[in-house]
């Protein structure tokens, strides 16, 4: 690794920045954010203060936030001109990603609502 | 284009013309293209989870009168799991600086806090499992259990398989010390290793947190 020059085209991900002080001061950064959106999940998900049908929205949205956290502070993924192809790929990922999820999730649902109107043959056909 | 008669091309280079874009600088080193190609991969074991993610959502309330996930999870079992797991990810970390200044006996301590953190993890997660296959809660039981046994067995596979890549990359370091190849792997590793915590955070709020929601 030691071969990377300060002034490269590109930056392996993972890859440790040269100073040791702001390497280890990125994963205790990234560590505090992650234990504490960890904690905040915890708390969201138990609490009864929070209005109900919100909580399982508020949950994803925590979610993603501590994953963009791994990903800036462990992974360091950033936005410089070095990380390009990296930030590309993350993009294109995140994108099949959304599309098979949500694909999935919608289609499975307006299946469910609208093709199987008698309750008996939709318990026949979901519950095994 | 008159350059026909000049070097033959590799590559993408255009021979003789000046406007080459990334052709005449020639591909990156090793330490760049090895790690993305890694990161490459990595994306694509995403998208493998985005898919047994979306089919376990579908079939969460397909239990055929069995357990449902209100009965199973325990969250408390799953915070110590988070907790492990985003530690021994931290430690990793701690492991690839201490690499980079070629310190052997730091690299090799914060590697096998690393590895002891993710047998705490398997191990509660393994513990888990037996509790609920022994409750008749297998993943034969309802199609919600077959979903949820191969998305969290997947990763728990996958964590499994990182630890065995760990003590690998302990012996090697031991035995090669920080050669150019070694630190590169050990970087993969931790791309990995970072990756499957990333994850992590997806299962247990999808799975175990909104799972058990009153």
């Amino acid at each position: 690794m030691s071969e990377h020059e300060p002034d490269a085209l590109n930056v392996a991900p993972g890859e440790p920045h040269d100073s040791m002080l702001s390497e280890t001061v990125s994963y205790v950064v990234g560590l505090a954010l992650a234990l504490l959106l960890t904690g905040l999940s915890f708390w969201v998900a138990s609490t009864g203060v929070l209005w109900g049908p919100g909580v399982a929205t508020g949950l994803v949205v925590l979610a993603i936030a501590q994953m963009g956290i791994h990903l800036v502070f462990f992974l360091h993924i950033t936005s410089g001109p070095d990380n390009t192809n990296n930030v590309l790929a993350l993009a294109f990922g995140v994108l099949i990603v959304f599309l098979v999820m949500i694909g999935t999730i919608w289609i499975m649902a307006h299946m469910n609502a609208n093709m199987m109107t008698d309750p008996a043959l939709m318990n026949l056909q979901m519950q095994h | 284009m008159s350059a026909i008669s000049e070097t033959p091309a590799i590559g993408l280079t255009h021979g003789g013309s000046e406007d080459t874009g990334l052709g005449q600088r020639g591909p990156e080193s090793k330490s760049i293209v090895v790690p993305y190609g890694f990161w490459l991969f990595v994306l694509s074991d995403m998208v493998l989870f985005s898919a047994l993610f979306a089919s376990y959502a579908t079939l969460v309330y397909a239990t055929d009168g069995g357990p449902t996930t209100n009965q199973l999870f325990d969250r408390n079992l799953v915070a110590i799991e988070t907790i492990a797991l985003l530690l021994s990810s931290f430690v990793c970390g701690l492991a690839v600086i201490m690499a980079k200044r070629k310190n052997m006996a730091w690299t090799q301590i914060w590697l096998l806090c690393t590895g002891l953190l993710g047998l705490v993890f398997i191990g509660i997660e393994l513990f888990e499992f037996t509790k609920m296959i022994g409750e008749g809660a297998g993943p034969q039981r309802s199609a919600f259990l077959s979903a949820f046994f191969t998305l969290v067995g997947c990763h728990g596979a996958h964590v499994s398989a990182g630890l065995l890549w760990l003590g690998t990359m302990m012996a090697q370091i031991w035995a090669k010390g920080f050669r150019q190849d070694i630190t590169r792997r050990l970087l993969c590793f931790s791309v990995f290793w970072h990756a499957l915590d990333i994850i992590w955070v997806a299962i247990f709020t999808i799975v175990y947190l909104i799972g058990t929601l009153p």
